[in-house]
């Protein structure tokens, strides 16, 4: 049987008083690729945040099983510690922290009782991700995401993700607002982290980012609920067609 | 057995421990009248005026009611008649450790105060409650010409200068807890920087109070002349106590033409210290002075280091941070009076209340009329960790010149969930994020302290931010 990295069992999502996500089955393979696709307010961003354990976004019902146990009763950091990753759609800021600090203290936080990570190690960590993702490496400088535009905040939580190599890396929205070279930039940076072991939830409202990459499920979230699952065809499907057929079934069954 | 350090019981106050076997060589009654005064005067031989500006001194302590505007809740507790206003612990001023008493030594060793000695410090003083029990300063520093010295000993040897200056700046009448000083002073530093001399490393003055129900009140004067330049630093602990001590200290600085003067204050009384200091400055032409003042402990700081700009071209600085628990008030500011034109000021003040803790801002930007081209830039920044936490910021401006650039700016931010949300996502926990955000905070002005200062306030912070959370 495959190894699967991520397991949704009937996953239900309320913010307040409100379910947004109504009952979501889910299974994500390791070395895999995954797309999540949905209009906006479908309840992409309420999953990605339940996933990574919003003390907001309250799971009311189901599972959620990471590498073989249950998350629901871990805290967001735990779940960082076991592998999940989360790339933010909005991205908050830590002034007076810089993304060097940040990140040593991120990765410190992975190596407690081990021997401390050497600055040269450190340094070639920061130097490689900052090449690949074509960042001005003066931004290890900056105060994370203080001052930074909407392009310069998506690349330090690729960034994120390429230092600590998460075993699920969730994109909510990564590619949204950006312009196409820096779309082709995000594309590689994800490409990057495909590899046998790691596995990606990519969350996107367009089809534009998965001419970049090629994901091996697709799944179509519409008011909470998957109503189409497929290969990479469903997206393109999509494009050409937008929501609404989708909707429309949906309404009528 | 010499010493008995009381180990702390809880872990949020490392320097809590206290010495509870140190033999007092002279300890006044408690209560404060012109006996007292006298008493202090004569113990240490000081000339009739300095006797006589102390009785008067002590008329205008006894005449002044407390500032209407303050916490009078916790101002009003007081017990002026409860607390000892001079204690010796040591008859001797050591120049080595070797000859500071034991006990006393060991307090020191503890807070670390040898070990900065050696690494990086220019000169220290001392000060153990009332006086100053251990003084020193580099050879080439003394070579150079520059005077540091306790205040009582700047008195005795530099009798002419201390008689020009002292109280020059902070008159008794200033307020009630300078006459008070200025009554029952004692220790505290004296120092003099020659014409061009650029001292190249910090001298540092650390004040200590063991005693319980003690009230410290040094004095210091710092002089520099012209195109001279000094760093300054002082740090206060005192172990815990469940009755209240009183910390009344009153620093005056002067920078003549052309000098610099830093002065860096790590503030860390335990939440029983009454903390209620005042400093003030006058910079002369082109003359440069910087307040980077951090209060983190007592249970009620009133601070508001002041530059007076008197010639043309001088700049002030204030860089302050404030860190209120539960049961402290922070009450801190700072006032900038522009009495010479093209003169520049700049405050930065930046609070954190937690656990239903207070903080002031309180500051003043004065312009004299006639005098163009100042330019004042204030900026107040407070974090809430909690419901219960307040802070409050009330600036004044008065602005009597045309042709000036005044800028003022304040904001109020909580730790908010999506930010500590992000930071534990990366893996951290609650504590650690929430330290994370709390020393950003503080980066301004942590950024400007010695590294050894800096890395041991970062340490405190987490400390703090411990069993804050849940």
């Amino acid at each position: 049987m495959a190894d699967v990295i991520l397991e949704l069992r009937d996953v239900h999502v309320s913010v307040g008083d409100t379910e947004i996500i109504r009952g979501i089955d889910m299974m994500i393979e390791r070395g895999t690729v995954h797309a999540l696709m949905g209009p906006n307010g479908s309840g992409k961003s309420t999953l990605s945040l339940a996933l990574m354990g919003h003390p907001k976004y309250v799971v009311t019902k189901g599972d959620i099983i990471f590498q073989g146990r249950s998350i629901l009763d871990m805290a967001p950091d735990a779940r960082s510690l076991a592998g999940m990753f989360l790339c933010f759609q909005y991205p908050s800021a830590v002034p007076g922290v810089s993304v060097a600090n940040f990140l040593r203290n991120c990765l410190m936080a992975r190596r407690k009782g081990e021997a401390p990570l050497t600055p040269a190690v450190f340094k070639k960590l920061l130097d490689d991700g900052c090449a690949r993702l074509k960042m001005d490496p003066t931004t290890l400088r900056r105060y994370v995401n203080d001052g930074f535009s909407g392009g310069e905040k998506k690349r330090l939580e690729m960034l994120q993700a390429l230092v600590l190599q998460p075993t699920l890396s969730i994109l909510d929205e990564t590619d949204s607002g950006l312009d196409i070279d820096a779309l082709r930039v995000i594309a590689e940076g994800i490409e990057a982290q495909r590899s046998p072991e790691r596995s990606v939830l990519l969350i996107t409202h367009y089809q534009r980012i998965l001419n970049f990459v090629k994901p091996d499920v697709v799944h179509v979230l519409i008011k909470g609920k998957i109503i189409k699952e497929g290969g990479p065809e469903l997206a393109h499907e999509l494009e050409a067609g937008g929501y609404d057929p989708l909707i429309k079934e949906l309404v009528e069954v | 057995m010499a010493l008995k350090p009381q180990e702390l019981v809880d872990q949020d106050y490392k320097y809590g421990f206290r010495d509870d076997d140190v033999k007092y060589a002279f300890k006044s009654r408690k209560g404060i009248d012109h006996d007292i005064v006298e008493q202090i005067a004569k113990i240490k031989d000081e000339p009739q005026w300095m006797r006589d500006q102390r009785h008067r001194a002590l008329d205008i302590f006894f005449a002044k009611p407390l500032p209407p505007w303050a916490n009078l809740e916790l101002l009003n507790q007081i017990d002026f008649a409860d607390i000892f206003y001079y204690m010796r612990a040591s008859d001797v001023e050591g120049v080595t450790w070797e000859e500071v008493p034991e006990e006393i030594k060991r307090t020191f060793d503890r807070l670390g105060v040898p070990e900065a000695e050696r690494k990086f410090l220019g000169g220290v003083t001392a000060q153990y409650d009332s006086e100053v029990v251990y003084h020193s300063i580099r050879k080439d520093l003394e070579a150079q010409g520059v005077i540091f010295t306790d205040m009582g000993t700047g008195l005795r040897e530099h009798e002419a200068t201390v008689k020009k200056y002292f109280g020059s700046v902070i008159p008794a009448a200033d307020n009630k807890f300078a006459a008070l000083n200025s009554a029952v002073w004692s220790g505290g530093s004296f120092v003099w920087v020659p014409a061009g001399v650029h001292v190249s490393v910090p001298v540092q003055a650390y004040f200590r109070i063991n005693a319980e129900s003690m009230g410290q009140f040094e004095r210091t004067l710092i002089i520099a002349e012209p195109g001279s330049f000094i760093h300054y630093i002082e740090g206060c602990t005192a172990p815990k106590y469940s009755s209240n001590s009183l910390h009344s200290a009153v620093v005056e600085l002067i920078a003549m033409e052309g000098a610099h003067i830093r002065y860096t204050t790590i503030q860390n009384w335990y939440k029983n210290i009454y903390n209620l200091v005042t400093k003030r400055a006058v910079a002369y032409k082109n003359a440069h002075v910087e307040w980077v003042d951090g209060n983190i402990g007592s249970k009620l700081t009133m601070k508001y280091p002041a530059v007076y700009l008197m010639g043309e071209g001088a700049r002030g600085e204030v860089l302050s941070i404030a860190y209120a628990n539960s049961g402290m008030h922070q009450d801190a500011g700072s006032k900038m009076v522009h009495a010479a034109p093209n003169t520049t000021s700049i405050i930065t003040s930046k609070s954190v209340s937690k656990g239903g803790g207070q903080t002031t801002y309180r500051g003043l930007v004065k312009v004299y009329e006639g005098c163009d081209g100042v330019k004042s830039n204030v900026r107040c920044d407070a974090l809430l960790m909690d419901a219960e936490s307040r802070s409050y910021t009330y600036p004044t401006m008065e602005i009597d010149a045309k042709n000036v650039r005044i800028e003022h700016e304040a904001t109020v931010s909580k730790v908010g969930e999506e930010q500590l949300f992000y930071v534990m996502s990366r893996g951290l926990t609650e504590v650690e994020a929430t330290t994370m955000i709390v020393n950003g905070f503080f980066e301004p002005f942590v950024k400007e302290l010695p590294m050894e200062y800096a890395v041991e306030l970062n340490r405190l912070i987490a400390l703090e931010m411990e069993g804050s959370v849940g």
